[in-house]
């Protein structure tokens, strides 16, 4: 760890990528997103770097995938319209078990939405990323400094499991500043046996494939990585929980929304009502030994997000239908207020409380 | 007794895997090609290929150099990749004409016109041959497939791609030569423009591609024989063969030489970023 410099969310997401071992860069140009790619222009020339600016967003997809096969730590980002055109090649990565790295600094949708922050894409990220069963680790950060120590695990965890993962950021975190303390440079990376670097003579070939014409041998494919998804839910779930302890109402917000749903709580204990917020860090695995771990105090749950209600869905799958679960959302690329919230968390109180 | 000779033998860089390729298809005889070229230079073990969506989808079991299966056209942009992490690796795609020219025309022009240092093996039999014989974009005007059933009409479906002529105009590719396969001359000159193309590649010329003028005896309804004999009446006056592109020919050393040469008169090409 060095000092702290002030630094946007999208250039503290580079900054520590290339810390984290990243040499290799495809992106395309979307709002709002940019500064990511331009800081990359920047920085890759001067570490030995890659920075290609691809002709599409399926092309940089494909280009990761590319770089993974040949072992590389390497990564892409785009912003919500962007990163579904990423959706084919997320999932051959994930057929291919190929390690790699999906910024989603996500907008406004569907189609082209807005270019204001959004958290439309929950459902896309955490169970509809692309055709074919497969998961990608989903972390969330909230601050800059986050957005930083994130993506430097998202590389480890992409090689420690094989698989694809996604950083879901929104405009918001993108775009605003912090004070940031980014990791030190990784040592050494680890060893990659399976990649496509050429035999040199020395071993049978190594085949990066998603193909299995035989149907008995792709199931048989899909259950061996279903065990590692299943460790991944066991291991990886993260969360923060804040005044949770005693918590009638509980507040379920990842990333942008969380602040605003942090400050909505302090202001609602002031008013003396019992309420708190789980904050999921990853959303896939979604946090949820800690959501029911809220259960034995909790009368109502409140989902706080920037959509019409997604996450939602899996609060709803951890705790039931015996507690009531409620939205609340702005979305399209509006930001809710803390009084927005607050007053969604007295009206919830007022049906729950005594 | 005399002593034993080799005379001939599979290449090193093929797998002992029988194919799935029809009779009569060619794919074989170019991925003979490609294998024995990559051997006559020494380059199995730092070969990297890339095998498309399409008839050739299975190349991954048949060389037995790495091997990388890319989405349906976007062999060009994983071979981009795979030759920017290694660049001392020999890097190929090994692609067909749907792959190429129509879902991934877009990672072709781009490839070629950023002069990626990667060969491109494309064999056009103008259709779509794994999934049943549909119309490809270098299916020939009037030429009957599954969906053009009453001939390819060109009011409705447009004309076929000239890949190489159409790459040719781009200043990032080194060399660029349409081969066919027809008869034992045509295949040794095939064998020749790979081999070279293949140079090129570790020489740092820039990049290069070879479009392999082949058959779909299956696809296009036809004998082995009958589809070699309409392929010489029809596709080769329609895809004429030869070097579409060479700039050690045209007296550079490289595609990026050329280039410069050809905006001598653009400042900013000549002088730099100021």
């Amino acid at each position: 760890m060095g000092e702290k410099v002030l630094m946007k969310g999208n250039e503290a997401l580079a900054a520590a990528a290339v810390r984290a071992g990243c040499r290799f860069y495809f992106g395309y140009p979307i709002t709002p997103q940019t500064e990511l790619a331009a800081y990359m222009s920047k920085i890759m020339p001067k570490v030995g770097g890659t920075f290609l600016q691809a002709e599409s967003e399926i092309s940089a997809i494909n280009m990761l995938y590319g770089a993974a096969a040949a072992g590389a730590r390497a990564m892409t980002s785009s912003s919500s319209p962007g990163v579904s055109l990423k959706g084919e090649g997320i999932s051959y990565m994930a057929g291919a078990d190929l390690p790699g790295v999906i910024v989603n600094v996500e907008r406004g949708g569907p189609g082209l939405g807005s270019i204001q922050p959004s958290q439309q894409d929950y459902w896309q990220a955490t169970r509809a990323m692309g055709h074919g069963d497969f998961f990608q680790i989903v972390y969330a950060p909230n601050t800059v400094q986050e957005m930083a120590d994130m993506i430097f695990t998202a590389f480890e965890k992409a090689d420690e499991y094989l698989t694809p993962v996604m950083i879901l950021a929104d405009g918001l975190l993108g775009q605003m500043m912090e004070p940031v303390e980014l990791p030190d440079e990784i040592g050494e990376l680890p060893e990659k046996p399976w990649a496509t670097t050429g035999t040199k003579g020395k071993r049978e070939h190594n085949i990066a494939n998603s193909l299995y014409l035989q149907s008995n041998e792709l199931e048989a494919k899909l259950l061996e990585r279903a065990k590692r998804y299943e460790i991944i839910l066991d291991k990886e779930q993260q969360s923060e929980g804040f005044m949770l302890d005693d918590a009638e109402i509980v507040l379920v917000a990842f990333g942008a929304s969380s602040r605003i749903a942090r400050s909505a709580v302090v202001k609602a204990r002031e008013e003396g009502i019992k309420v708190g917020l789980l904050r999921p860090i990853t959303l896939w695995p979604f946090p949820a030994k800690a959501l029911e771990a809220t259960m034995g105090t909790a009368k109502a749950y409140l989902s706080v997000e920037m959509n019409m209600g997604q996450m939602v869905d899996d609060v709803r799958l951890v705790v039931g239908k015996d507690v009531p679960v409620e939205h609340f959302g702005r979305t399209g690329g509006i930001i809710p207020t803390p009084d927005e919230v607050l007053e969604a968390i007295r009206t919830l109180n007022a049906k729950v409380g005594e | 007794m005399a002593e034993e000779q080799v005379v001939f033998e599979r290449p090193k860089t093929l797998t002992t895997k029988p194919t799935h390729y029809c009779p009569g298809c060619a794919h074989g005889i170019v991925h003979r090609l490609v294998a024995e070229s990559i051997d006559e230079l020494g380059k199995g073990g730092d070969a990297v290929g890339v095998a498309p969506v399409g008839c050739s989808v299975l190349a991954y079991d048949y060389f037995s150099c790495d091997m990388i299966e890319a989405a349906h056209g976007r062999a060009p942009s994983v071979a981009t990749a795979v030759k920017r992490v290694h660049p001392e690796n020999l890097v190929f795609s090994y692609q067909g004409d749907g792959d190429l020219a129509s879902i991934g025309m877009a990672e072709t022009v781009h490839a070629a016109t950023r002069g990626e240092n990667i060969t491109v093996i494309f064999y056009n039999n103008a259709i779509y041959g794994m999934t049943g014989g549909q119309m490809a974009p270098t299916t020939l005007p009037n030429q009957v497939t599954q969906t053009s059933p009453y001939g390819r009409n060109t009011k409705e479906a447009g004309y076929p791609v000239r890949v190489c002529e159409l790459l040719a105009t781009l200043d990032g590719v080194a060399y660029a030569e349409r081969v066919t396969i027809d008869k034992p001359a045509s295949v040794r000159k095939a064998k020749k423009a790979i081999k070279k193309a293949f140079e090129y590649q570790m020489e740092g010329r820039g990049y290069t591609i070879v479009e392999i003028v082949g058959t779909c005896p299956t696809n296009w309804g036809m004998t082995p024989k009958d589809a070699i004999g309409w392929l010489e009446e029809n596709m080769l006056p329609y895809y004429p063969l030869g070097v579409y592109r060479d700039c050690v020919e045209e007296g550079f050393e490289t595609a990026a030489e050329a280039a410069l040469a050809r905006a001598k008169d653009v400042p900013i090409v000549t002088g730099g970023v100021a």
